[in-house]
């Protein structure tokens, strides 16, 4: 991007806003945005069907389930005052790469009437109102968030026939790699009946189903591809990202076997220039046997409901024919919570040739496949070594 | 059964609330694109319409995805023992999460038919539930 690439590339299309002389609106909380949301785009002459980006001053993709919107680009930086002058120059910048086409900004607060709401209640009641899954999920006991990632593997198993053989595949051979990580949690190998025979969490999925509790930390830092040159280490280019988020409670998934990431990965790989095939490492979120699979499907390494057959043949794991989550991944090498910065630093180390005894024979390709909520929010990026460039 | 985590009552859903308390489940249908939506809120997540219409649901319904929770979730006290949380697909096209009771919750599977049926709460509401149909 050039210095000037944001001058005039987007502009402001609607606007809304809400006040009263009373000081006080009677609206609040999520219907508040709404109505703002529904005038502005009024405004502009456009839908909500034309919404593809969202910003907001916290967590977007529940104000985005609320909307109705499934967003492939969202912002949810929080500065204060000064967030939404933030979210316009990131919006910019997103419209002007191509990652989003129609973005909504959005703001509500009415600390005025929360006064009288909550001295009436003697509860918080109020923006962005009680979180639905307090409402709708919580009341049924679903543990969060094994539960979700459970049913998500119950509807494909029942569909597809995947069995609980295939998925412990999968950390089987998260294990076998991890055996070759000395700073991983989990070094000793596991077998196929290890998983099966431990305890059953949320069925179908078992204890070895799913990703470690651990401390960890991480970063990156980003530069220009022009100055990437002078520093200290072989640069890793960034030569695709992209996002989508489809529901935030898993109730409102639109369909348990079919991810985000059939959006956001397609759309990451086009804009690298690459296919499933040019990937030579896949650094891909295993909170779950089940999270690994859906991606490998949705990312299309192979079609919808064949990702059970496809990892049969520990092909993920060392020397295998798709190289995956070769630190160990989150089922065995660490998860402190939010493991994606993980992927992206496996995926960089693997690039410089710096993965020790894992090290793959000169990658080129590196995918780093995000997800976070439930199933919710996935983000793809993918990695380029210097001849990729 | 150990006490349940009550669900809040938001204001702009008080319809269905108020409805529980005489045992009927009502949808929120948005009067501008005709069709139901879940979760209920006062605005439609389909055209962002924000008339809606509270309509009784028959009640009938079949299970989508179902995990039984061998360790105590939310509210809920190991004591109890593995129960059921379902993702039940109701007739009129909208899904709902529940607990399928009145039966074994190893015996609880995708595609079973279930009904609605209602499990008291502290306050006079009721929370929706599920039972084999049958
Ligand atoms: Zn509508």
């Amino acid at each position: 991007m050039t210095e000037h690439a944001l001058r005039a590339a987007a502009a402001i299309v609607g606007v809304a806003d809400a006040v009263s002389p009373t000081g006080e609106l009677d609206l609040h909380g999520r219907v508040l945005e709404a109505k703002v949301v529904r005038e502005a785009l009024a405004d502009a002459g456009l839908t909500i069907g034309d919404v593809d980006g969202i910003c907001y001053g916290g967590s977007a993709p529940g104000v985005a389930e609320y909307l109705g919107i499934q967003p492939r680009f969202m912002d949810g930086t929080m500065t204060g005052g000064s967030s939404y002058e933030l979210h316009v120059e990131h919006a910019a910048a997103a419209i002007a790469s191509g990652l989003g086409d129609v973005v909504v900004g959005l703001y509500a607060a009415t600390p005025r009437s929360d006064r009288a709401r909550r001295g009436a209640r003697g509860r918080l009641g109020t923006p962005p109102g009680p979180n639905p899954m307090f409402e709708w999920e919580m009341p049924y006991g679903l543990r969060l968030p094994i539960g979700a990632y459970a049913l998500a593997a119950s509807r494909h198993m029942a569909v597809y026939g995947t069995t609980s053989e295939q998925l412990a595949q999968i950390a089987v051979d998260a294990r076998r790699w991890a055996s070759m990580n000395p700073r991983a949690r989990y070094q000793q190998s596991i077998t196929i009946d290890d998983v099966l025979a431990s305890p059953m969490r949320a069925s179908p999925l078992h204890r070895l189903d799913c990703c470690l509790v651990t401390d960890g930390a991480g970063a990156f830092v980003m530069t220009s591809a022009a100055r990437a040159h002078s520093l200290a280490k072989p640069p890793v280019y960034v030569l695709g990202a992209a996002s989508c988020s489809d529901h935030s409670m898993i109730t409102a998934m639109p369909d348990l076997t079919v991810t985000a990431g059939a959006i956001s990965g397609p759309a990451a790989f086009k804009q690298a220039g690459i296919t499933t095939a040019d990937v030579d490492v896949l650094m891909s979120y295993d909170s779950f046997t089940i999270t690994a699979l859906l991606h490998l499907e949705d990312l299309g390494f192979c079609a919808k409901g064949e990702g059970g057959a496809f990892v049969e043949d520990a092909k993920l794991g060392p020397g295998g024919a798709l190289p995956m989550n070769t630190n160990g991944g989150g089922l065995s090498y660490t998860h402190p919570g939010q493991y994606g910065m993980f992927l992206l630093v496996e995926a960089t180390r693997q690039l410089r040739g710096e993965s020790g005894e894992r090290q793959l024979r000169g990658p080129q390709i590196a995918v780093a496949h995000g997800s976070g909520g439930v199933l919710s929010t996935m983000g793809t990026v993918v990695l380029g070594a210097e001849a990729t460039r | 059964m150990s006490p349940l985590l009550e669900p809040p009552a938001s204001d702009e859903v008080a319809p269905f609330w108020d409805a529980t308390r005489r045992g009927k489940l009502v949808l929120p249908w948005c009067r501008s694109c005709e069709r139901p939506f879940w979760y209920p809120r006062a605005t439609c997540p389909r055209c962002l319409g924000d008339t809606v219409e509270w309509r009784q649901a028959r009640g009938d319904g079949t299970v989508y995805a179902v995990s039984v929770q061998h360790q105590p979730g939310p509210g809920r006290d190991a004591a109890d023992g593995p129960y059921a949380v379902a993702l039940i697909d109701l007739d009129e096209g909208v899904r709902v999460m529940g607990n399928v009771l009145a039966c074994a919750a190893a015996d609880v599977h995708v595609g079973m038919s279930v009904r609605v049926t209602w499990q008291a709460l502290s306050d006079g509401r009721q929370l929706l539930q599920f039972a084999p149909r049958e």
